[in-house]
């Protein structure tokens, strides 16, 4: 789902411009057209509220309940939730979840930035930003599959790298302390390209006329960078990091495919936990509640995004 | 949308021409160059190891590890995951006894992909025009409600799913994988309707003075102007629909219905001589991938353009 919960995200929190032709905003049709309107909306409305609307109610009451799966839910009220506050392996999956994004997101951000800056300066090549964005549209499971190969703690080729410069042998997915950075940075590969080409169409809205001035007050690249491209560039990178926090949160594929939680739930992110619940141990009623608890954190992220991005709207040249 | 990309390539152009007047060759810039080439290769090494084990034999994977090049080469790899080896050709290469069915998985998963996409761009464009061209009571209102989906996070609707399709009797079909992203995502309807509004009004006018009705004029005039997105939309809802894990895997693991994702995720669990036919699952990831890049390597300036400006625009 990354693709188009992260890309779509974005698109969702643009302002619909109303004043663009073909709409008159008094005007409500004639009985034929909204006939016409209806039949036209009506696959939609029906996926809409079938697996959109409905599923969303019924996730909101099981969390609300005890739920096997097999027997009809029965209510708790706030059993659920009660729960939560005392379970240990909750609070280490929020630990993981977030040491997984801060180590994601702190180090996908400063390389995408510096990747946008160098592509705006250097070059305009499509065949270089197809290349970047490449591992991006490759799917979670295979990016997974061929770092879990090349990071193989005996025969994996970094090993081997490692071995060479003469440090010792790492075991990525199967030390506690390295499984959550080495998933995290796995993700940082496949995200770069993606995240670097959102900020560089940013870079592109920035006037030039505004480093030809700086240029002419004598500032060096480094110098424009922090007091030009920076500050200009902060409500899309605001927006770029939305997007980013929100679908890194939501890290599963990877863990799922490599780890599987492990060694010890090391890397039980969120989203693992849930689906471990749910689908290994049968206690839906209990995963409903954890993932309402994501819900509402992903809820705070994009209310934060809206706030950050209203405060910044006076830096938009 | 015409006029997003319009922007994006007359901002490119504009900062071109200027940065040729300020180009010369510095300390800085062959700094520059060298950190760009660098992750350039970072970003392509993965994918050669890719091809480098799977055109390996997977018996002597262990013995020269860092060799550079196939290692023994042969194309035993792609026949034992494609069901071609014999058990004792497959373990001799220290793949399983156990067959592995990759073209299967890929047939799954192109019915799957082609199904989705085909419903999600048609529904799409069929909600998009209601909700840019056509006039009727609360239609921002229901647009608005449309895009709140987008906010759930994609888990939360799935457990739920997960028990319609179990209640449904249809757990383990095309169907049950198909269904919940068949009939739209909000993505598709926003990504269109931005498009269709920017549509001139006297273009369908002219049509619907020549007595066509929203119908026609949809087929005849709208979907023809647009095909230039729909194209772009339907290459970004094919990829995303073929790298699809978590739903499949709900709702979908029997064998036979299996898609790529999931039939990778099986195989990689399994260990037959101790650890994980490595050139094996290469092989089978390389066969996965194929496909996207072949994709990719077709539309790369239309999707590589379009992330330009949707990020933003």
């Amino acid at each position: 789902m990354a693709l188009t919960s992260r890309a779509a995200r974005t698109r969702s929190s643009i302002r619909p411009s109303l004043q663009v032709h073909g709409y008159r905003p008094d005007s409500n049709g004639t009985r034929r057209e909204r006939l016409t309107a209806l039949a036209f909306i009506l696959p939609a409305l029906l996926g809409f509220s079938v697996f959109y609307f409905w599923p969303t109610l019924r996730g909101f009451y099981y969390s609300f309940t005890d739920f096997d799966v097999f027997n009809r839910p029965t209510w708790v009220g706030l059993d659920n939730y009660a729960a939560l506050l005392d379970d240990p392996t909750f609070w280490n999956a929020m630990k993981v979840t977030v040491q997984y994004v801060v180590i994601n997101i702190g180090t996908q951000t400063v390389l995408a930035l510096l990747l946008a800056v160098l592509l705006h300066r250097l070059t305009r090549s499509v065949l270089v930003r197809s290349v970047i964005v490449l591992p991006y549209l490759i799917s979670n499971v295979v990016v997974a599959l061929v770092f879990y190969w090349m990071l193989d703690a005996q025969i994996g080729i970094t090993n081997q790298f490692l071995g060479w410069i003469g440090l010792d042998a790492i075991p990525f997915f199967g030390s506690q302390d390295w499984a959550i950075p080495t998933i995290a940075l796995v993700n940082t590969w496949r995200h770069l390209g993606y995240t670097a080409l959102l900020i560089f169409a940013g870079l592109l809205m920035i006037p030039d006329h505004v480093y030809e001035a700086g240029r002419v007050d004598g500032a060096s690249e480094w110098k424009m960078f922090w007091r030009i491209t920076l500050p200009l560039l902060r409500p899309i990178l605001a927006l770029v990091l939305v997007i980013t926090v929100v679908g890194s949160f939501q890290a599963f594929d990877t863990v799922a495919v490599t780890t599987a939680g492990g060694p010890a739930d090391a890397t039980k992110v969120i989203q693992y936990y849930i689906f471990d619940l749910a689908f290994q141990r049968y206690q839906f009623g209990y995963a409903s509640a954890v993932s309402v608890v994501l819900f509402l954190i992903l809820a705070s992220v994009a209310f934060v995004q809206l706030r950050l991005m209203r405060a910044n709207e006076s830096d938009v040249a | 949308m015409a006029t997003a990309v319009t922007t994006f390539d007359e901002a490119a152009a504009a900062s071109r021409s200027s940065r040729a007047r300020r180009g010369r060759p510095g300390a800085g810039r062959v700094l520059a160059w060298t950190a760009l080439v660098l992750i350039v290769l970072v970003t392509l090494f993965p994918f050669y190891w890719m091809l480098r084990t799977a055109f390996s034999n997977g018996a002597y994977l262990a013995t020269q590890p860092s060799n550079l090049l196939p290692v023994e080469p042969t194309l035993g790899a792609f026949e034992r995951v494609l069901g071609l080896a014999s058990t004792e050709e497959a373990q001799a290469q220290a793949g399983s006894g156990a067959s592995v069915n990759i073209g299967r998985y890929l047939l799954n998963s192109v019915v799957v992909a082609t199904l989705i996409t085909a419903g999600q761009v048609f529904f799409g464009a069929l909600a998009a025009y209601a909700f840019s061209r056509l006039r009727w009571p609360g239609r921002d209102a229901v647009f608005f409600v449309f895009l709140t989906a987008l906010m759930v996070p994609p888990i939360f609707t799935q457990l739920p799913n997960f028990l319609l399709m179990r209640d449904l009797g249809i757990l383990n079909t095309y169907a049950a994988i198909v269904l919940p992203f068949f009939f739209m995502t909000p993505f598709a309807v926003f990504f269109l309707r931005q498009f269709f509004l920017g549509i001139p009004h006297e273009v369908e006018e002219a049509a619907r003075l020549d007595g066509a009705g929203a119908v026609r004029r949809f087929f005849t005039v709208i979907l023809p102007m647009a095909s230039g997105p729909l194209v772009t939309l339907t290459i970004l809802q094919y990829i995303q629909a073929w790298g699809e894990y978590f739903w499949p895997l709900l709702v979908a693991s029997d064998p036979d219905v299996r898609v790529l994702t999931v039939g990778l995720g099986v195989f990689r669990a399994q260990t037959p001589q101790g650890s994980p036919d490595w050139a094996g699952l290469m092989a089978a990831t390389l066969l996965a991938a194929l496909p996207i890049i072949v994709l990719f390597a077709i539309f790369s300036r239309k999707v590589v353009n379009s992330i330009g400006f949707s990020g933003i625009k």
